[in-house]
This record gives C-alpha cells, structure tokens and sequence, in this order.
C-alpha cells in the first residue's frame, strides 16, 4: 500500500473552505460561465421551441392546432452562431446533437441583415 | 561480520519500490534534460542502475541517513562516469571529430528541488508530444513521469511486460525521429501544447477511475498520479492556465467519492447508494477553489463545464433548480464538444427535468448499439415505466459489458427489478 500527499495551492491551507466560501466560489463560477457562454460563439442563445399551444395558419388564414401532421418534418429549435463562412457554420452543425437522430436534419441559412441583397 | 536487523530489512523492503515510485522519474527527467531528449534510454539505465546499487549497498550496509540524498549522490556519480566513458570513447574512436563536439557536458548535474520540477514539466510536454499516439503517451508518462514499473502498466493497461516494453520503445523511438526537445514551448505555443498534456492527464484519471481492472489501490494511484502532475502544472506560473484550473477541479470533484464507490469487499456501489459521510469534503472544497481560479479569460474548455457539472454532482439533494442547471451545462457541453458520454448523460438529466417518456424518445433516436452504456441508460429510463423493457435494455447492455464492476451493478439492476405482472 503505498500513501501519497497531495499538497495543493489553497488560499488557505489550514481548514477545509467554508459552506459560505463555497457558495461565493460557485456563484461566482456560474456567472462566469453564463456570461462567456453569451458572449461566446452564439451571437443569442438560441432556443428548443415548444409545441403546446403551437398553431398552424394556412394560406386562407386556416389556422390549426398542432401536432403537425401534415407536415413531414417539424422545427425543434434554432440557435444562432458567428460564423466567416457558411462552411464554417456547417462546421458547427455538424458537431450538434440533433443529427444523432437518424432523419434529422439541420439547415443552414444566413440571416437577412435588411441590405439589398438579402 | 555486519548484522542487518530483521526490523531494517523490512524496513528496506518497502522503502526501494517506495522511492522508486517518487525518485526514479526525477532522476531520470533531470539527467534527460542534461543529456537531451534523445539520450531518454541513457537517462533511464542510470537511474535503474542507481536503484540497483541502492538495493545492493543497503542490503549489505543497511539504510543510509538520507536515502534520498543518497541516490541523488550516487545517480550524479554514475552520470558523471557515463560522461567520462563517452569523452574518452569519443576521444580513441575519432579523435578528429573531438574538435568539432562542443563541450556542453558540464559535469555538474543539478538535482535541486527547482531544477527536478523544472525538468519533470518539460518532460510532461515532451511525452505527450502530438506525433505519439494516446497510449504510448499515457505509457510513457506512466513510466518516466510517475515512476510506474513494467508491470504496473501492464497491469493497468491489462497487458503483458512485452507488448508494453514494445509500446514504450517504439513511442521512444518516435520521438528521438521526431527531434522532439525538452524544451517548454514559448509563450505563444504553449496553449495548443498543452492541449494534449491536459488530455493525457483526462486520460490517466479516467485509466483510474473507469478502469476496468479491480485493483483499486492500482485505480487510485493512477488517479493520484494524474492530480499530481496536473497540480505542477497550476504551481508554475507559465503553465497555471484556467483550462488546468478546471481539470484539477474536476478531478478534485471526482476523487472526492473514491472512498465511498467500493464497500469493503471490492465491489461497486452506486452513486445513490453511497454513504455521503465518506465522501472527502477537503477535495470538494479544493475542487471548488480549482474551478473558482479558473473562471476567468474569454475561454470557456470543456473541463470548466465538466468540472461544473462534477460540482452539482457532489451536491446530493435533488432539487429542480439543480437539474436544470445541470442540463444546461450539458447542452453547453455537448454544443463545444460532442460525445456518446456527454449525450447519454444528457438524456439522463433530462429524465430528471422532463420526466422519463421524454428522455426514452430522446435515447431512441440515437441508436447507439454497440454501447453498453446507452442500453444501461434505457434500462434505467424503462425501470417503473415498462420493467419487460428494462430487463431487455439491461441484458443487452450486460452482453456488451467487459468490466467486472459493470457486470455487478447490471445483474444487481435486474434482480432488482419490481416483477413485471
């Protein structure tokens, strides 16, 4: 049986930190990560739509309450990155969990800025 | 004649393999960066050789004062003669080359406590150099940076002495091709080198605390070994960066339960099984402190999300807010770096938010077939909902399971399950 110290660079190493010390160390952390994640790649963060209460409205001004059956495919969310290139949005697709799902599919489109060409 | 008591040689019994383990990788890595890179078998001959003697001259004469010293002593001695052999090979062999060597050998070897941390940093970067494969690297720094023998990593690896001595030569060899130096890389390159070094280290851990081998005081010394060299990392202001931070946290956080995942007889016991009171709440707070220290720059690495979920799950009570902040990390995650793990424990979570018929839709659309896990998953996910189902899920996940431990918890699982009626 062998024993190894571990020794570590703590703020202060004679006591374990305190119930309070950890909550601030945590809060902390948290809004950390809450502001890179802002910030970060995706421009919004991008979000799951729900479909309780979701309605369809047809070109006659029909609307319907979904499910949506007559639709064969239905949008589950949409997120919104910073990309230089439509490749490298794809990029960023691809490492996305919805395609784990067989059948599913992710579009790529750029965003209308309102300028002429778009 | 001499007598050695019965006491010393006990005594001397656990004290070799004992400095073997901290003194052997600091010996080697000091001469190595005395001699460079590509003399790493040289550096290694004389530091066996210095264990050797000590085995030899201690049996005879007993214990020196300071064994340590002692073998620093003898370690600098046997350099100095290796250098004094080449020198004079060189010198009879081509005397008309001798003019064109530059006297780099200085003969003073420096095994000062800043020198030997020095060298064993730039050895961690010059092991997990890009050009070897994951392996080798967890290997190589099992061997020459945590002073692991033969057959521990063989062992560990669950192999045999001959393939992993054949494992370590060639990565050796590769690296001597590749002109690899023991040279921290400069300011500049450093953040991408030490990409590989932190996953090595990821990798060491997991080898501990994944593994599939039962000896746990094996496991736990891999796991030991991994914070240890990550913690020199954090101790030298050029390689204390926040990704380090977060790993050191999130081993922190791991290790925190290795008491109370094993009871007595070797055997696994579940996370919601465990005895909270064992759990260690120094490493939890230390854990806490490692990822406070890392939030910080613009860059977020998968290990400050890891970390982060491996803190929410040190706390137990289960509570809503909890779950869904869980998830969102997990999104996060799975968002910067995808993997089978990472979505299945998604899943999981989402059955804690969403319910468990949400989660089973999301788990089908996956298909992982050939993971035990994802059928452990469903297992869980059918458990109350439809036991024939989970009986299934958790058969087919046994077929597929290797490790013993696994194989425990999945037949606890089905002996467990309420009969289906």
């Amino acid at each position: 049986m062998k024993e190894y110290m571990l020794i570590f660079r703590h703020q202060d190493g004679s006591k374990i930190a305190s119930p309070e010390q950890m909550q601030i160390w945590m809060q902390q952390t948290m809004d950390w990560l809450g502001a890179i994640a802002a910030k970060g790649k995706y421009e919004g963060k991008g979000d799951g739509l729900v479909f309780d209460g979701a309605k369809v409205v047809h070109h006659n001004n029909v609307v319907t309450n979904g499910p949506f059956g007559e639709i064969k495919e239905t949008l589950g969310g949409y997120v919104i990155v910073k990309a230089n290139s439509v490749d490298e949005a794809v990029e960023f697709a691809k490492g996305s969990p919805i395609l784990q799902g067989e059948g599913n599919t992710i579009e790529v489109r750029l965003l209308a800025k309102g300028d002429s060409v778009h | 004649m001499h007598c050695v008591s019965t006491s010393q040689v006990m005594q001397q019994q656990e004290i070799i393999p004992h400095l073997f383990r901290t003194e052997y990788r600091k010996i080697v890595s000091v001469l190595c960066r005395h001699f460079g890179f590509d003399q790493i078998a040289v550096a290694e001959d004389l530091a066996s050789d210095t264990f050797a003697t000590a085995a030899q001259t201690w049996g005879i004469k007993g214990l020196p004062p300071n064994p340590t010293a002692w073998l620093y002593t003898v370690a600098k001695n046997k350099a100095k003669n290796y250098l004094q052999r080449d020198m004079v090979f060189n010198n009879k062999i081509s005397p008309e080359i001798q003019n064109t060597i530059p006297q780099f050998y200085e003969t003073d070897i420096d095994l000062s406590p800043q020198n030997i941390n020095d060298s064993q940093l730039r050895m961690m970067f010059a092991i997990c150099h890009p050009s070897i494969s994951t392996e080798a690297q967890i290997g190589l720094s099992l061997r020459i940076l945590c002073g692991f023998g033969i057959d521990e990593i063989a062992d560990a690896f669950l192999s045999n002495k001959e393939t992993i001595n054949k494992r370590l030569y060639r990565a050796k060899e590769k690296l001597r091709e590749e002109k690899v130096s023991i040279d921290l890389p400069d300011d500049k390159q450093i953040d991408e080198r030490l990409a590989p070094v932190l996953t090595t280290i990821y990798l060491l851990f997991n080898e501990g605390y994944y593994s599939i081998n039962t000896n746990t005081t094996l496991r736990k010394d891999l796991c030991l070994e991994a914070m240890r060299l990550c913690t020199m990392l954090v101790e030298n202001p050029r390689t204390n960066k926040p990704p380090v931070n977060a790993l050191l946290s999130l081993m922190c956080f791991h290790a925190s339960r290795f008491e109370a995942r094993t009871n007595k007889n070797g055997e696994p016991v579940l996370y919601d099984d465990q005895d909270i009171s064992l759990w260690d709440t120094d490493l939890i707070s230390k854990g806490a402190y490692f990822l406070n220290c890392s939030a910080t720059g613009a860059e977020l690495s998968k290990y400050h999300l890891e970390a982060t979920i491996a803190y929410w799950r040190t706390q137990k009570p289960d509570t809503p807010e909890k779950w869904q902040i869980v998830l969102g990390l997990y999104d996060q995650l799975l968002a910067l770096s995808y993997s089978p793990v990472a979505i299945l424990n998604r899943i999981y979570v989402l059955s804690k938010v969403n319910g468990k018929e949400p989660a089973i839709i999301e788990a089908e659309k996956l298909y992982l077939t050939n993971d035990q896990f994802y059928y452990t998953l469903l297992g869980e996910l059918y458990t109350g909902i439809d036991n024939q189902k989970a009986k299934q899920n958790f058969e087919q996940a046994l077929s597929l399971a290797k490790a013993d431990t696994d194989k425990i918890v999945l037949r606890r699982k089905i002996e467990n399950l309420p009969s289906f009626y």
